[in-house]
C-alpha cells in the first residue's frame, strides 16, 4: 500500500510486531509503521470482529489502536517508535486485563 | 529548540515538571497555535503550549522540524513557508509541550491534560484553542475496509515518515487538498491509477457568484497550476454521482458512475478519500463553548467574536478550529487571538503585532473561502449516506438504523445513542457526528441547526485509570472517599 520514499533516512530502531522483529524509522508512528510494514489489518472491531486499519494518522479516528509495550488501545498513529518496543495488533474483540 | 521546551516526546518528565498555572494555554501548534503563542510570549506572558503532535507545524506543517523528505519541490513552497513562523515560535520563550493530550477544558478554564502516560491538571488566565480541523467524513459503502484511508492521513504518511502510496491507487473525492497531494505523490515519483473527480457541477452557478474575490486571491494561480499538472499525468474521471469500495478483508475495488452512466468496476488496493475540512469542535464543545450550523461550509463552527473570543470567559478559539479558512487564515486569527490575551493581561506591547495589517491579511483569505465553499460543497450522496452503509464506524451502525430509529420518534443525536449507541465509540463521534445530524435532519425534514450536535463531555479523549490515579490529590479529596 505505501512504499518509503529513496531519500529516506536509514531505518534504525528495531521493534517487535506481534513478536517478529521489524526495523522502522526513527521518529515515525507505530501507525505508518504497520501500514509500510505491510500489516493491512491492525486490528478488529469492537462490534463485528471487522478488520480495521489506520484511516486518518492524526489521532481522531481510533481505528489504529494496537497494543504497545503491553497496553492496549493506545492510538498507534499518536505514538512514535523506539527501540525494544513490542508492537501488537488487537486481532480480538476485546482485551481483558489490557 | 530553544529553552522553551518543556521536554521532548517521550521523556516522561515533561507533564510532571510542569508548573500549575499560566498566564495563556494555548492547545494545538498548527499555524494559529504557533502565531499565538508567539504574540503572547512576545508580551511577556507565561505561556505554554499543549501539542498533541510530536513536533509543532499542526497537519499542514506536519513534522516541518523532521520531515524525511528534504527535496523541497514534492512537499512545495506552502509547506516549506511553515519554517518562518516555526523559528519566531521557537525563539518566542513559550513552552512547549508536545505529545500531550488535553482531554478536558472546563469554564474556570481548568485543563485536564496526560502525556506519557501522567495526567495534570492546569489552569490558566486565558485559553486560545487551537486544535484545527478534521477531515470530513466520506460515508460511502466499503469506508471501513484496510486500504481505505483519508487524503490528509495520508498525506501526514508523506510529511511525517516519507511514505507515498504504491500499488493500485485511486483517490476519489473533491477540494484543494486533493490536488496537492496528488500533486505532492507525483512529483515524488509515485503513481495514481485514478481520481475519480466527485465535484458537483451543480454546485457552480452558486459558485460563481463568489468568483471575483477568488480571482483576486493567491488560491486562484496555485489552484490552476496544481489542477493542470496533475491532470496532464492521471486520468480523471469527473462527474462521479456514485461510489462505492468492494472487498472482503481489504479493498479490492471501488465502483463508480459518471453522471447518470452505468457503473463501471475499478480493482483498488489503496483508496484515499477527501471532500474538505470540517472544524474540530470535541474539546470546544466539551468547554460549553456554544456552536451554530454554517450552512455554507455544512458543519457546526463556534460561535466568536471579531478577536475569536467565545462565550465562555476568556477561552478563545483560532484558526480552523473557528471556520475553515486555511492556514494563511489561522496564522492571521492566531495572531489576533493572541493580540487579544495580551491586551486583556496587560502583557507588553512592545513586540505585539501590527493587528490591522494581520486583519487585511486575514480578509484577503476568507474573503476567496466563499467560492471554495461553494464550488467543493460536497454532494448529497457522499454526506448522507443510505442502507447498510456505516455511518459511526466505532459502533457500527448503519444508515438505515438511524433513519428506522428517527422513525421510531427519536428527534435527535443524544437520544440516539440510547438506542444505538451511535457516536458512543473511542471517537467520540468525529466521524459520523455530521453524518448522523444531516441524516436525522433529512429524515425528519428539518434544518440540521434544530437537530444539534452530540452533547460532548469531558474526558474528550480516553483516559487510562492509572493516569487518573496519577493526578495529585488535596487533602479534602482524600477524605471525601477515604474512611476513618
Amino acid at each position: 500500500m505505501f512504499r518509503r520514499l529513496h531519500d529516506a533516512p536509514q531505518r534504525a530502531v528495531h521493534v517487535t510486531i506481534d513478536g517478529c522483529d521489524a526495523l522502522a524509522r526513527a521518529g515515525e508512528s507505530v501507525a505508518a509503521l504497520l501500514l509500510v510494514d505491510g500489516v493491512r489489518a491492525t486490528r478488529v472491531s469492537a462490534v463485528s470482529g471487522a478488520p480495521r486499519a489506520p484511516y486518518c494518522m492524526m489521532g481522531v479516528c481510533f481505528e489504529c489502536l494496537v497494543t504497545i509495550d503491553g497496553v492496549g488501545n493506545r492510538q498507534g498513529c499518536l505514538v512514535q517508535v523506539a527501540d525494544g518496543m513490542r508492537i501488537e495488533t488487537q486481532r480480538t474483540r476485546r482485551e481483558a486485563g489490557k | 529548540m530553544s529553552a522553551g521546551v518543556a521536554a521532548e516526546a517521550g521523556s516522561g518528565q515533561g507533564v510532571v515538571a510542569l508548573e500549575a498555572d499560566w498566564d495563556v494555554v494555548v492547545v494545538g501548534a498548527g499555524p494559529a497555535g504557533m502565531a499565538a503563542a508567539t504574540v503572547t510570549a512576545g508580551a511577556k506572558l507565561r505561556t505554554l503550549v499543549l501539542d498533541e503532535n510530536a513536533g509543532p507545524g499542526g497537519q499542514v506543517w506536519r513534522a516541518i522540524r523532521t520531515t524525511p523528505v528534504q527535496s523541497r519541490p514534492i512537499l512545495g513552497p506552502d509547506y516549506w513557508k511553515g519554517q518562518d513562523l516555526l523559528g519566531a515560535f521557537e525563539a518566542s520563550g513559550a513552552t512547549y509541550l508536545p505529545g500531550a493530550t488535553v482531554w478536558s477544558l472546563d469554564r474556570n478554564r481548568e485543563l485536564g491534560i496526560s502525556a506519557d502516560g501522567k495526567a495534570r491538571m492546569l489552569s490558566a488566565r486565558r485559553v486560545i484553542l487551537a486544535t484545527g480541523a478534521l477531515e470530513r467524513p466520506f460515508p460511502i459503502s466499503g469506508w471501513t475496509l484496510p486500504g481505505v484511508m483519508t487524503v490528509g492521513g495520508a498525506q501526514t504518511m508523506l510529511k511525517a515518515s516519507g511514505l507515498i502510496p504504491d500499488g493500485r491507487v485511486v483517490i476519489a473525492g473533491c477540494g484543494p487538498l486533493l490536488w496537492l497531494y496528488a500533486d505532492q505523490v507525483l512529483e515524488a515519483g509515485g503513481q495514481i491509477q485514478a481520481i475519480l473527480d466527485t465535484t458537483d457541477k451543480s454546485a457552480r452557478p452558486h459558485a460563481a457568484r463568489h468568483a471575483l474575490s477568488f480571482a483576486r486571491s493567491p488560491y486562484l494561480a496555485k489552484g490552476l497550476r496544481l489542477m493542470v499538472s496533475v491532470h496532464r499525468r492521471v486520468r480523471i474521471i469527473g462527474g462521479i454521482t456514485e461510489l462505492a469500495i468492494e472487498g472482503t478483508t481489504a479493498a479490492e475495488a471501488v465502483v463508480y458512475r459518471q453522471g447518470h452512466g452505468q457503473r463501471h468496476r475499478m480493482p483498488a488496493g489503496l483508496v484515499l478519500l477527501h471532500h474538505g475540512v470540517v472544524p474540530n469542535v470535541n474539546l470546544a464543545m466539551a468547554a460549553g463553548v456554544e456552536h451554530r450550523w454554517d450552512a455554507s461550509q455544512l458543519c457546526f463552527v463556534p460561535v466568536l467574536d471579531n478577536h475569536g473570543a467565545t462565550n465562555v470567559e476568556g477561552v478563545a478559539i483560532a484558526g480552523d478550529g473557528a471556520g475553515i479558512a486555511g492556514a494563511e487564515a489561522a496564522v492571521e486569527r492566531g495572531r489576533i487571538a493572541g493580540i487579544a490575551a495580551a491586551r486583556a493581561l496587560d502583557g507588553a506591547t512592545e513586540k505585539l503585532p501590527d493587528e490591522p495589517a494581520a486583519r487585511r491579511t486575514l480578509a484577503k483569505y476568507t474573503g476567496a473561502r466563499a467560492f471554495l465553499d461553494a464550488f467543493y460543497r460536497p454532494a448529497r450522496a457522499f454526506r448522507v449516506p443510505t442502507g447498510d452503509t456505516i455511518v459511526c464506524r466505532c459502533e457500527e451502525v448503519t444508515a438505515a438504523q438511524v433513519i428506522e430509529t428517527v422513525g421510531l420518534g427519536v428527534e435527535g443525536p443524544n437520544q440516539m445513542k440510547s438506542f444505538l449507541r451511535c457516536g458512543m465509540g473511542p471517537c467520540q463521534g468525529r466521524l459520523c457526528g455530521l453524518t448522523v445530524t444531516e441524516l436525522i435532519a433529512e429524515t425528519r425534514g428539518v434544518p440540521p441547526a434544530e437537530v444539534g450536535h452530540y452533547r460532548l463531555r469531558p474526558p474528550v479523549k480516553p483516559i487510562t485509570l492509572a493516569e487518573i490515579a496519577s493526578l495529585a490529590k488535596t487533602e479534602s479529596a482524600v477524605k471525601a472517599v477515604v474512611r476513618g
